[in-house]
């Protein structure tokens, strides 16, 4: 049993706000609902499964099935952190290959930036029963030093460099400025980077993710239904999910879940890294990015710094066009949450639909890859293969 | 450099962990080990993470280890190392290091337990460095 060439995607949009004051969280997941409807070719009637996160208002999709008035015979709250909708893409098709659905609604949307949140550097109340938050609150992880700390150890293990780290950023930053929506289209050198203020060591201001409001939503559906519409079909091809914790105590930074989601996507699809045309990778941080593309096996496990260098990221010019949008790091992190933008732009991508500026020629195989959670004490990790037909 | 302006939040225990809580109090630092697979387990578990044996037992810990990594966050009122500190037992874990200069910390440094108190007054295991 697999999902290769059981699913596809049929819509997708990405919702133009960066900042939404006077509009609610379940407004802007029917406003993403309606783009990716519209996108397909498809009504809302049409819809026979939903999945949704975290970042939906309310009980799983409880609330969110009542306020779009869907009826729905198959549901998804999967939630693992800012990977969950490359999981439900995953787990549209799964449920779409047994007959369960026809066609999956999957919706995104918060508004952190209007509430003023601060996402990366303010500790986070824990739910008490969680069995983490006794043994780590009282030392005030937050997003951000969590994360550095994988930077750190990833710096003394291989003599990776802030440099290095930096030209992820640098090429984000080439895609964005054809990026009308982009909160940050400048184009930044690796200079202005790493002499960004420190924000928690070794991690800089500009190592940093944006902090956005907005949402996406995309639709999968059964072959059938692609073949019947009008745009171009976007083909699932395989699929990889994975958590990764403290291992009881073994901890060991050095590397992400993608490790173990990549393999597992990649044999689904039948594919090689080097087969991957344009990958969407999440970028929380720079250090996100770095990890994942090694453990991916896009190179080798510590060559990181050397493979992301001297623009070998930027469409147009290095081997691996990555994050065409300009990413989290530059374009937008819709409810802290970016695995639905990764997935967004690999659709345009495979599509033709990405800037002309920024398109990858011949893109017939693209990945998305997200994490979750922290990188530096628990995350999953999705991985999808998807495929142009 | 101990923090002094923001006051630590207070572990909230569940009943399982008293033991360790009630040792701290008393300025013992104690971890979980099992008697089944003879392995040391951070953070404890009444199940073994390892084998799921329910054989786990407290044992007094050195109290001592070496960095793993560290990050220094710069943008708080009072800057802070968090820090993974791989403990002499085996087992690596989450906790501070204070009362040091924290320009001078290094992964692989050799660091000593002490128990800083948090706003309810409960003793919570953190790290400063020490010379061999």
């Amino acid at each position: 049993m697999t999902i290769n060439g059981k699913a596809y995607i049929v819509g997708a949009f990405e919702h133009p706000t960066r900042k939404a004051p006077d509009k609610s969280v379940a407004h802007l997941h029917a406003e993403v609902a309606k783009g990716a409807l519209k996108d397909a070719g498809l009504t809302k009637s049409d819809v026979d499964g939903y999945f949704c996160a975290g970042d939906a208002p309310g009980l799983g999709p409880l609330s969110m099935v009542d306020y779009l008035n869907l009826k729905v015979r198959h549901l998804d709250s999967t939630d693992t952190g800012g990977s969950s909708y490359i999981v439900h893409v995953a787990h549209a098709a799964e449920a779409i290959a047994l007959g369960k659905c026809s066609i999956a609604l999957i919706t995104l949307a918060g508004r952190p930036r209007s509430e003023g949140m601060q996402t990366g550097i303010a500790p986070r109340e824990g739910n008490p029963a969680i069995p983490d938050v006794e043994w780590e609150s009282p030392f005030r992880p937050t997003t951000v030093n969590m994360y550095a700390m994988c930077a750190m150890r990833h710096m003394h293990e291989f003599g990776t460099t802030s440099e290095q780290l930096a030209w992820i950023k640098v090429a984000a930053s080439h895609h964005a400025q054809h990026n009308p929506n982009a909160m940050l289209p400048k184009v930044v050198t690796v200079e202005e980077v790493v002499n960004s203020p420190v924000v928690s060591d070794p991690l800089h201001r500009l190592d940093c993710c944006v902090i956005s409001d907005g949402g996406g939503a995309l639709i999968v559906a059964k072959p059938e239904i692609a073949r019947s519409l009008k745009r171009p079909r976007v083909k699932i091809l395989g699929a990889g999910e994975a958590i990764k914790g403290q291992s009881g105590g073994d901890v060991d930074l050095t590397f992400s879940a993608g490790a173990w989601s990549g393999p597992v996507a990649f044999a689904e699809a039948g594919v090689k890294p080097a087969d991957i045309k344009y990958a969407s990778i999440y970028d929380s941080f720079t250090i996100t990015v770095l990890m994942q593309i090694e453990d991916l096996g896009f190179c080798g496990k510590g060559d990181g710094g050397k493979f992301v260098s001297d623009g070998n990221l930027i469409s147009g010019v290095g081997k691996l066009p990555f994050n065409t949008d300009g990413g989290g790091l530059c374009n937008n992190h819709p409810a802290n949450r970016g695995g639905m933008t990764k997935v967004i732009e690999a659709v345009r991508q495979l599509r033709g639909e990405a800037h002309p500026a920024v398109q990858v020629k011949n893109c017939d195989i693209a990945l998305a890859q997200g994490t979750g959670g922290r990188l530096g004490s628990r995350h999953g990790s999705a991985t999808l293969i998807l495929g142009r037909e | 450099m101990k923090p002094e302006k923001e006051v630590m939040q207070a572990p909230m225990s569940h009943p399982e962990n008293q033991p360790f809580w009630d040792a701290a109090a008393e300025g013992k630092f104690i971890i979980r080990k099992c008697a089944a697979c003879g392995r040391v387990h951070w953070y404890p578990r009444a199940i073994c993470p390892f084998c799921f044996s329910d054989r786990t037992e407290w044992v007094r810990a050195s109290g001592r280890g070496t960095i793993y990594s560290y990050s220094v966050m710069r943008r708080a009122d009072e800057p802070y190392a968090i820090a993974y500190v791989t403990l002499e037992e085996g087992p690596t874990m989450l906790t501070n290091i204070v009362d040091c200069d924290f320009d001078a910390l290094k992964i692989g440094q050799r660091v000593q337990l002490v128990f800083e108190v948090s706003e309810k007054g409960a003793p919570v295991p953190m790290f400063t460095p020490y010379e061999a």
